[in-house]
C-alpha cells in the first residue's frame, strides 16, 4: 500500500446507504481506510475519511464522484500528510450546556485557548426546541499549562447563565 | 526476574477464561514477580493480568499508589479475585498493554468490594473506589476473556444525555 493519504470531506443531506456506497466503491479501487469522523449533522450527514490510495488525486475525485453524484452529495479531497498511530492522549474534559445563544463556543474556546487548552476534540449539539433552544459541547483536549490554569480560567470567566464542568482525565493503562 | 512478552490483539488467547489457580507455591510467587516487573516496564501501567502474558490462571496485579491524591491500597496481588459488591457507575478513559495506540470510555462501577487470596494463600477482602477499582474492574475483565474494547461507550455518549440506568452491576461479564 503507498503512503499517499487523502482527506475525503463528504457532505449533503442524509439518507439511508451512503456510507456503504462509497465505501464500497473505495475498496473496490483499492483504497485504504485510515480514521474517520461521520456524524449527522442538522440533518446532514457529513463525513471526514483518512483514505490511503496509491493512485493520483483526479483519479480519486472521480472515484468519490461516480458516487456522490448518484446520491447526491459534495465531496472534496485534499492531499494530506496522513499518519496513523499519531494518537495524542487528552487530559481533560470539557462539558459546556446552557441556553443557545451566539457567541458561546468563541467565548469559551477563547478563555480556554487563553489558558493553554490545545483541543483534540470538539463535538456539540443544540438540545430543548425550538423556543427554548440548549447549547451542549464536550470538548477534549491537552492542557499545556497544567489543569488547574484550565480550572481557574473557567472560574474567572463565566459567561452568563453557561454551565461548565471540568474533569480530568486519566486514562488507566492496565 | 525477567519482563515477559504482552499478548496483543487480535491474539485469541486475550479472549480466552482462566481457571482459578490451585496451588500457592513458589512458582507462582516467582511468576507474580514476573508479572509485576512486566507491568512495571510499559509507561504508565497501573494493572496487569496474567492472561496477558499467556499465562491462563486467574491472576491480576494493580498498583496505583504512582497516582497522587488517589485513595489505594499500594501493591495488591489479586487471586482468584472476586467482585461482591457494585456502586454507582461512572465514565473513564482506559486503554491496555494489549491494545496498543487506543484508548476508550468504559463505564465501571464506582465503589466496589472484592475478595481475593494473596500470592501466601490468605483470603482478604477489600473496599476500593475510583480510579482503584476502575483498574481492578479492568483487570478482573481479562479474566474472563473480556477487553476494555468490549464495553466501549461512544465518545458522544456522555452522563448528560438522557439515559435510565439502573442501580444494579451491568459490568459483570455474562
Amino acid at each position: 500500500m503507498s503512503n499517499n493519504w487523502y482527506m475525503l470531506t463528504v457532505v449533503g443531506k442524509d439518507k439511508p446507504g451512503i456510507v456503504a456506497s462509497i465505501s464500497e466503491a473505495l475498496f473496490e479501487a483499492g483504497c485504504n481506510f485510515g480514521e474517520a469522523s461521520m456524524s449527522r449533522l442538522g440533518g446532514n450527514f457529513t463525513i471526514m475519511l483518512m483514505v490511503q490510495y496509491a493512485g493520483e488525486i483526479r483519479r480519486l475525485e472521480d472515484i468519490v464522484a461516480t458516487v456522490t453524484r448518484r446520491l447526491n452529495l459534495r465531496c472534496h479531497v485534499d492531499a494530506i500528510e496522513g499518519h496513523l498511530h499519531a494518537h495524542r492522549e487528552p487530559d481533560v474534559r470539557i462539558s459546556v450546556y446552557g441556553p443557545d445563544r451566539t457567541g458561546i463556543v468563541a467565548h469559551i474556546t477563547g478563555t480556554l485557548a487563553k489558558a493553554g487548552l490545545d483541543i483534540y476534540d470538539l463535538e456539540s449539539d443544540v438540545g430543548g426546541s425550538d423556543e427554548k433552544p440548549v447549547y451542549i459541547m464536550h470538548i477534549e483536549g491537552h492542557a499545556l499549562h497544567g489543569i488547574d490554569a484550565i480550572r481557574q480560567a473557567l472560574a474567572a470567566d463565566q459567561a452568563p447563565g453557561i454551565q461548565t464542568h471540568l474533569e480530568e482525565i486519566d486514562t488507566i493503562i492496565g | 526476574m525477567a519482563i515477559l512478552e504482552v499478548l496483543t490483539i487480535p491474539d485469541p488467547r486475550l479472549k480466552r477464561e482462566s481457571p482459578p489457580v490451585e496451588r500457592f507455591d513458589a512458582s507462582l510467587r516467582d511468576f507474580i514477580h514476573d508479572l509485576e516487573e512486566t507491568m512495571c516496564s510499559s509507561p504508565g501501567g497501573v494493572g496487569i493480568a496474567a492472561p496477558q502474558v499467556a499465562r491462563f490462571e486467574r491472576i491480576v496485579i494493580v498498583d496505583v499508589s504512582c497516582k497522587p491524591k488517589i485513595k489505594n491500597h499500594g501493591r495488591l496481588v489479586l487471586i482468584n479475585p472476586e467482585i461482591i459488591e457494585w456502586q454507582g457507575m461512572e465514565k473513564g478513559r482506559e486503554g491496555c498493554m494489549s491494545v496498543p495506540d487506543y484508548t476508550g470510555n468504559v463505564i465501571r462501577a464506582k465503589t466496589i468490594k472484592l475478595k481475593a487470596f494473596n500470592e501466601s494463600g490468605e483470603l482478604c477482602s477489600y473496599d476500593c473506589e475510583g480510579y482503584e477499582a476502575r483498574a481492578i474492574q479492568h483487570e478482573v475483565d481479562h479474566l474472563d476473556g473480556v477487553l476494555f474494547l468490549d464495553r466501549l461507550v461512544s465518545r458522544r455518549t456522555d452522563l448528560f444525555q438522557r439515559k435510565v440506568y439502573q442501580d444494579k452491576p451491568p459490568l459483570k461479564p455474562e
